[in-house]
């Protein structure tokens, strides 16, 4: 007989008794989440779970459970580590609630094979190898559903914080906060050079008060945003150089080319109206 | 073969882009740009490249050459509706195009022509009146 086969057998013959020892063990359990899922939900993943197992092992394929006849299983494990992960289960719980498994089907198996202990011990292997395994891709699916929330957040975040903003007719504002990496400077010029088509702007300032610092890196991602932006016919300003920085990019040999640099917004903001031959006025005299 | 073809307009010359520029197409645009600036005296001319959706190096390149021969012939080039993708792949290649003049649409680069025509005509005036335009004291 081969490994495994007997506990096919078994699982199909005792399903509902299993279901029912586990279902009361991992209710009885310290590890019990009820704040966070509620009974039915779990009976209904354990249900799912068990009798997906065995419709897996009819299929005969007991080690590799990359193979098709573990399809099902695989996406019910996926989906149950996703909900679990946004429910606010750790790992280690999810994790449990598979290895959870172990303890029915090994009080089960001892029961129907008390007689022959050498077939015991290698269905125990079998099982405890198999049940590790759906384990092991159980965490494996929590830790992507957990890096896609994160991704997720990533980009939304990305996309808050690169607003270009119209401070009159044909100028445009860049307020950048934050460091640039190459991935944001990549985002950055993208909207800059959109709203550069969709204004028709031809003066943009690029405002980096919120930049915390600027190393070689950073100057060569703005300069890069710069250029593109001039291939595009729009000159560029940069402002909002605090003295610090003014300070590193000096001692870091930077050259900013000929860019124009200004120390505050105003002062990029005038000299944008000066180039467009705009001007700002007092509409009434002043009275002191 | 296939030629990008080349518009007389006064002083200037127009060339559209219409299509993918391939090498061959570049290099034969690059040789009769040349031969119609100094045949037809132009002064000026413009390119158009906003169908241009793909750049390489080469086209890129390209760009830059033909800029410069035409400033060699004296005639003012510049370079308009470039599209951000284009900008950005350009830029990422290393080919900022530091000697070519660009504008966004066509109508703005005519203006960028004439107004340095213009300049050129009487001497640099024009550069004057923008330094003209001082902004009045906020405070």
């Amino acid at each position: 007989m081969t490994p495994g086969a007997r506990t096919t057998e078994m699982i199909k013959k005792h399903e509902a008794e299993i279901l029912q020892d586990w279902l009361q063990r991992q209710l009885g359990a310290v590890t019990v989440r009820s704040d966070l899922m509620k009974k039915s939900e779990l009976e209904e993943q354990s249900r799912a779970l068990l009798s997906g197992l065995a419709a897996a092992l009819q299929r005969g394929e007991v080690g590799d459970i990359r193979g098709p006849a573990w399809g099902p299983v695989r996406e019910l494990l996926a989906s149950v580590s996703q909900t679990r992960a946004l429910q606010g289960f750790t790992p280690s719980e999810t994790a449990t609630f598979v290895f959870s498994l172990k303890e029915p089907l090994f009080a089960h198996l001892q029961k129907v094979l008390a007689g022959d202990a050498p077939a015991l011990a290698t269905e125990l292997w079998t099982t405890t190898v198999l049940i590790d395994k759906l384990g092991l891709y159980t965490v494996e699916s929590y830790l992507r559903s957990r890096d896609a929330v994160i991704q997720s957040q990533q980009r939304t975040m990305l996309e808050l914080s690169t607003p270009v903003v119209e401070l009159w007719k044909g100028i445009l504002a860049l307020p950048l906060i934050g460091t640039l990496d190459s991935e944001r400077t990549q985002l950055v010029m993208e909207s800059l050079l959109t709203r550069i088509v969709e204004t028709g702007a031809s003066l943009a300032i690029i405002d980096i008060t919120g930049v915390p610092t600027v190393d070689t890196l950073v100057a060569q991602h703005l300069l890069k945003t710069v250029a593109a932006a001039r291939l595009m016919g729009a000159d560029c300003l940069i402002s909002g150089i605090r003295p610090q920085i003014a300070q590193t990019i000096v001692h870091l040999g930077v050259d900013l080319g000929d860019v124009t640099t200004k120390s505050t917004l105003a002062g990029a903001f005038a000299i944008a109206l000066q180039r467009t031959g705009l001007s700002i006025g007092r509409a009434t005299p002043r009275t002191s | 073969m296939e030629r990008i073809p080349i518009l007389k307009m006064g002083d200037y010359l127009l060339v559209t882009v219409q299509v993918d520029m391939h090498d061959r197409l570049a290099t034969t645009l690059q040789e009769d740009l040349a031969e119609r600036i100094v045949k037809s005296h132009a002064r000026a001319v413009l390119i158009d490249i906003s169908a241009l959706e793909i750049v390489d190096s080469f086209i890129g390149r390209m760009l830059g050459s033909i800029a410069a021969i035409a400033r060699v012939l004296d005639a003012e080039t510049v370079v308009v509706g470039m599209q951000p993708a284009v900008a950005i792949t350009l830029v990422e290649l290393g080919l900022a195009l530091p000697g070519v003049r660009t504008a966004l649409n066509v109508e703005k680069g005519m203006e960028i022509l004439r107004r340095s025509l213009a300049e050129e005509a009487s001497g640099g005036a024009s550069e004057a009146v923008i330094e003209e335009s001082v902004i009045a004291d906020a405070e």
